[in-house]
């Protein structure tokens, strides 16, 4: 069966100021798949997925997304498109429920615009904040305050919130930073779960979970992508190598 | 799990009206007018509150929607004597105009730049108000006649120089004002400004285009404030620039905080309170803001989030 292309990037770059965070990059995700972006600190990752998102306008380059040209979509009409980001430092409401956090999600993907919203229904917005909520397995938790979760189950919130969005692809920042041991082999079991109805992309720093979750894996130093391939063929890669460890290749 | 809820809301707020409606058969002379006047500033401070309660939005230049509503009014009722209904109609049209086209520059703006933008907006319009005094005349301001303030249903003349009229004209002003931003703030649109006023970029990445939202929050909230400013000049029967300045945007504020930002019924009791801190202060002493001021900064420090607000955080968490 012939891979669909759901994503794709042609020479994107973005600059600050002399800096190229991201240099012409290209970048293709099909659909379906459970991809992980790894690199050393600085690489460039957050800025790719920040400029697929629209968090941040590309300084030059476009981007596709089902065949349709996004790179001039705001961040707020990509969510519309079924783009889903989750924050590498978790950002949910703290002074509003669970229910209000993940409800302000459903009632996004319910209503169409402003005028829209006014007239969605409050038992549709219900169910899909429900039907989240039960699959992070916060369904105790529903009328607590956010702030009061506990770290782990905020991030849990955060990816209930990217659920009720209805994401087709649905990028993970760093999803198991400051996660336990036992929370990190549940929350990998939750992805794959998720990999079932939407793509993954998943910026991951932890290298067990990403040989674990990852079909393919995209390697980035300096704003470059240096590698890309199965887990094994990365593992292997000397040049993946040269950027981790500094040093490495066997003629040195 | 959100019935019992909701019914608990809908009574206590209509309770608080039907109150309100029995006072008037008790009250005597002196605060029936005071409730009365009580009242219409109220509508103007909940239409405040639906922008820096639930939006998160701090203006201080809300004097200038009121005044719109008050001179979209009174003008062509003074020089036209156009009819209480229609003048009312173009004074919510004035503040509707005029926050919709403050609101497209300003909101570019956010933060500590946004309370200043609205600051000088509301100072230009003010001195607009001296300026075209031959129109306006400025801020000696002018009175309406009794016979132009009487509306006209069905053959039968209410005029709202009468204490009944005036004190259920503004009951009905402040009953419209405070039902609508319940039904506002407990709407989805309410839910998203809420977001907004927590955490702006997050809503963003939601899918929410904000801007449009803090936009219809902001003509709302001036349209509400435009409407007490109209509902003032009908029935207290006088149109002046002092209500276009400073001072009435800080009003607004202080009437906010002291009741409790981003609840319902603060506006009220906030307003409430400030009138007759001022009144009674006032009887004892002529530096009477001093006094406002003292008691202002204790309430401040002792329930930071205002009356109902506090009341909110430590016994009523269901209170909107």
């Amino acid at each position: 069966m012939a891979a669909v292309t759901l994503l794709e990037t042609r020479a994107v770059a973005k600059h600050f100021g002399g800096l190229a965070a991201v240099d012409a990059v290209d970048f293709r995700l099909n659909e379906g798949e459970i991809r992980a972006i790894i690199g050393p600190n600085g690489a460039g990752k957050t800025t790719l997925v920040s400029l697929i998102s629209g968090r941040l306008a590309p300084s030059s380059g476009s981007i596709t997304f089902e065949g349709e040209d996004i790179t001039r979509l705001k961040s707020y009409q990509r969510v519309g498109r079924g783009i889903v980001y989750t924050f590498q430092v978790t950002s949910i409401y703290r002074n509003l429920s669970c229910y209000e956090n993940v409800a302000l999600a459903a009632q996004r993907s319910l209503a169409r615009g402003l005028v829209g919203s006014l007239f969605g229904s409050e038992r549709a917005v219900a169910e899909r904040v429900e039907a989240a909520i039960h699959r992070v397995n916060l369904t105790d938790r529903l009328d607590l305050p956010a702030g009061e979760l506990a770290y782990g189950h905020q991030r849990l919130l955060e990816v209930a919130m990217g659920l009720a969005l209805d994401p087709k692809l649905l990028i993970l920042d760093e999803p198991t930073q400051g996660l336990s041991q036992g929370e990190t082999v549940s929350f990998c079991a939750l992805i794959r779960e998720l990999a079932k109805s939407a793509t993954i992309l998943l910026i991951e720093h932890n290298m067990s979970v990403v040989l674990e979750l990852a079909e393919r894996i995209t390697v980035m130093d300096r704003g470059a992508i240096i590698a890309e391939g199965a887990p094994d063929e990365i593992e292997r890669n000397s040049a993946v190598q040269r950027a981790y460890l500094g040093t490495g290749d066997a003629e040195a | 799990m959100t019935a019992g809820k909701t019914g608990r809301i809908i009574v206590l707020h209509l309770a608080v009206i039907a109150a309100l409606f029995a006072a008037q058969y008790f009250l005597p002379a002196y605060h029936h007018g005071n409730v009365a006047r009580i009242l219409v500033l109220a509508s103007f401070a909940v239409g405040y509150n639906l922008l820096l309660g639930y939006t998160g939005l701090l203006s201080l230049g809300h004097a200038m929607f009121f005044a719109a509503g008050m001179y979209g009014a009174g003008l062509p009722l003074y020089y036209f004597d156009i009819g209480v209904i229609p003048a009312f109609g173009l004074g919510l049209l004035a503040s509707l105009a005029l926050a919709f086209c403050f609101g497209l520059l300003a909101l570019r703006t956010s933060g500590v730049a946004f309370l200043i933008v609205t600051l000088m907006f509301a100072q230009a319009f003010f001195l607009a108000t001296l300026y075209f005094n031959e129109i306006t005349l400025g801020d000696q301001g002018f009175v309406l006649s009794e016979q132009a303030r009487t509306l006209n249903l069905g053959g039968v003349g209410f005029s709202f120089a009468d204490p009944t009229v005036k004190y259920n004209a503004a009951l009905l002003l402040f009953a419209c004002c405070m039902l609508g931003c319940l039904a506002l703030v407990r709407s989805p649109i309410g839910r998203v400004w809420m977001a907004i006023r927590e955490n702006e970029p997050r809503t963003r990445m939601l899918g929410y285009d904000s801007y449009r939202y803090k936009l219809l929050a902001l003509v709302l909230s001036g349209v509400m404030s435009g409407a007490a400013g109209a509902g003032y000049a009908l029935l207290f029967a006088y149109v002046g620039s002092t209500f276009a300045s400073i001072q009435y945007s800080i009003f607004a504020l202080l009437w906010a905080l002291l009741g409790g930002v981003g609840t319902v019924l603060g506006p009220l009791v906030g307003a409430g309170l400030m009138f007759y801190l001022v009144d009674i202060a006032g009887d004892f002493t002529s530096s009477y803001l001093l006094v406002v001021g003292v008691v202002l900064v204790v309430l401040i420090l002792w329930y930071p989030k205002g009356l109902l607000g506090s009341l909110r955080e430590r016994w009523l968490p269901w209170l909107p």
